[in-house]
C-alpha cells in the first residue's frame, strides 16, 4: 500500500461529488471495501485518496413504486436479501443473494460496488440483466440513465466517469413470473467465485407454454450473456426437457467461455446448457 | 473537503470507549491487533475468504481485514475477547470445548463470531441454518461437525438460561 494515501468521508453525496470532480482519477471510491480492500492489498489498485461512501444516505435505500423497484448503490447484499420488495418484485436477485460469498461479506458489500465492479462472475449481475436493471449516474454537473447492458462493456470494465458515481438502479415491475431462478456452480457452497451461473425469469401459461423468457449466464463470457436468439427459440414452446435440450445449441453459439485456474471452457460449455434443466425443477415448485 | 493521512477515530470495542489515530489505509483488523493490541482476531487470508477475522460490528459479522479501520468510527465492535466477561466463558465457548470443535485453535475465534452474530439473529436454528450461518469460515482441521454440534449445544444453553 502506497505511504502516501488519503482518507475522506463527506457526509454529502454533493460533497463527494465535488471532490470526484476535481480528484476522481486518483481516487477509489470505497463502500463496502470488500474488492477495493483486496485491490490495495495486491496493489493492483493504486490510489491517492480513499473516498468512503458507506454512509451516504442519499445512495441506500430500496423503494418501490407502482411500476418500479428502485435499489440505492449502497444498498448491502444482505440489506436486498432482507427487503420484502426485493422478494416479490426481485426474486431472481433475491436468490443469487443467498449464494453471494458469506454473510460477512453480504453484511458489507454493496449491489453498486458489485455492478461498478463488472467482473464477468459479479453473482447479482445475471439477475439484474434479466431484469433490464436501469442505472441512474450522477457527478456533480449531470445526472444520466443507462441500461445495465450498455455500462458494462468488458470484464472490470464500464462506462463511469472518473467523477461519476452509480447512485442506484431500476427494475421494472413484471408480475406473474412462474419461474424465477438463480443457479450458481462453484468450487464450495459458499465463498466461491461462480464457474457458471445463470438467471432466469420466465411466463409460462397454464398449460406449460413459454410465454416470456429471460436468461442469463455469467462466467461464460467477458460479460453477462444475454441472447434473443435462445429466448426466441424457447417462446412458444412447452417448457419441457425436450425443448430446454433442442436450445442447446443456440445457447453454445451465444457464450464464450475461457479456461481459468476454476474451471475449463469444456466443463462451462456443459454446466451452461446443463443448468437450463433446473428451470424444470422451480417450475413444478411453483406449479 | 479535509482529506487525512491519519484518521482519529473513536468507537466502542467490547464495551469500552477508544480513541485511536490510524492510517488512511489501515485495516480494522491492524488496528484491533497492533493498534489495540487485542490478538485474538486472526488475519487467515486477508482478502476475505476465510473469515478468520470475523468480528461483529453493530451487530453484523464482518471481516475485519476488509474494513478501513477508518471506518470503525462512531461503531460498536466486538471481538472473541469481549465474549466472556472474566473468568466465566461464554455459553458458545463452553460449548466447543465440550465438544472438542478446536484443534489448531486458529479459525475459532472468527467462528465463536461468527456463531455469536447467527444466535443473536437466530436464537433456534435447525442444524441447516448453522451451517449456512457459519459458512463464512473455513475450518482445515476439524471437519465442522463438532462446530455445529457446539452451536447446536450453545442454542439450547443459552435458551436454558433465558428462561431461568
Amino acid at each position: 500500500m502506497r505511504t502516501d494515501v488519503e482518507y475522506l468521508r463527506p457526509d454529502t453525496l454533493d460533497k463527494a461529488l465535488e471532490f470526484l470532480g476535481r480528484h476522481g482519477k486518483e481516487t477509489k471510491v470505497v463502500a463496502g471495501g470488500t474488492d477495493v480492500m483486496v485491490g490495495l492489498r495486491s496493489g493492483t489498485a493504486q490510489a491517492l485518496y480513499l473516498l468512503d461512501v458507506s454512509r451516504l444516505s442519499e445512495l441506500k435505500g430500496i423503494e418501490e413504486t407502482s411500476d418500479e423497484l428502485f435499489i440505492g448503490a449502497g444498498a448491502t447484499i444482505s440489506d436486498i436479501l432482507s427487503s420484502d420488495a426485493v422478494a416479490r418484485i426481485a426474486p431472481a436477485l433475491r436468490k443469487a443473494s443467498f449464494r453471494f460469498a458469506s454473510k460477512q461479506i453480504r453484511n458489507m458489500a454493496t449491489i453498486g460496488g458489485n455492478i461498478c465492479r463488472a467482473s464477468p462472475a459479479g453473482d447479482t449481475l445475471p439477475a439484474l440483466y434479466v431484469q433490464d436493471a436501469q442505472l441512474e449516474l450522477v457527478s456533480s454537473s449531470s445526472s444520466r440513465r443507462i441500461s445495465l447492458s450498455e455500462f458494462i462493456v468488458g470484464p472490470g470494465e464500464t462506462r463511469l466517469g472518473s467523477g461519476e458515481v452509480l447512485r442506484g438502479l431500476r427494475l421494472k415491475k413484471v408480475p406473474g413470473f412462474r419461474v424465477h431462478v438463480f443457479e450458481k456452480v462453484g468450487n464450495r457452497k459458499a465463498l466461491a467465485v461462480s464457474i457458471v451461473s445463470l438467471a432466469a425469469l420466465f411466463h409460462v401459461t397454464g398449460a406449460g407454454v413459454i410465454e416470456r423468457a429471460h436468461l442469463a449466464w455469467g462466467s461464460v463470457a467477458p460479460t453477462v450473456v444475454r441472447s434473443t436468439h435462445v429466448e426466441q427459440f424457447l417462446i412458444g414452446k412447452p417448457l419441457t426437457a425436450g425443448t430446454l435440450e433442442l436450445a442447446f445449441p443456440l445457447v453454445q453459439e451465444a457464450i464464450s467461455p475461457i479456461n481459468d485456474i476454476r474451471a475449463s471452457a469444456a466443463y462451462r460449455r456443459s454446466v451452461a446448457t446443463g443448468l437450463l434443466f433446473r428451470l424444470l425443477d422451480y417450475y413444478k415448485i411453483n406449479a | 473537503m479535509k482529506t487525512y493521512k491519519r484518521v482519529p477515530i473513536q468507537f466502542t470495542i467490547n464495551g469500552k470507549q477508544v480513541s485511536l489515530e490510524v492510517a488512511a489505509d489501515e485495516t480494522a483488523l491492524q488496528a484491533i491487533r497492533d493498534g489495540l493490541k487485542l490478538k485474538g482476531t486472526k488475519e487467515g487470508c486477508g482478502i476475505g475468504e476465510c473469515g478468520a477475522c470475523t468480528i461483529v460490528v453493530d451487530g453484523k459479522s464482518m471481516n475485519s481485514c476488509l474494513i478501513l479501520a477508518a471506518q470503525l468510527h462512531g461503531r460498536e465492535v466486538l471481538t472473541v475477547e469481549g465474549l466472556s466477561a472474566d473468568s466465566e466463558l461464554h455459553p458458545i465457548q463452553q460449548a466447543f470445548l465440550d465438544h472438542h470443535a478446536v484443534q489448531c485453535g486458529f479459525c475459532t475465534p472468527g467462528l465463536l463470531m461468527s456463531s455469536h452474530a447467527l444466535l443473536t439473529e437466530n436464537p433456534n436454528p435447525d442444524r441447516k441454518e448453522i451451517v449456512d450461518g457459519i459458512s463464512g469460515n473455513l475450518c482445515r482441521c476439524t471437519g465442522y461437525q463438532q462446530i455445529v454440534t457446539s452451536i447446536e449445544t450453545a442454542a439450547r444453553r443459552i435458551s436454558k438460561e433465558k428462561v431461568r
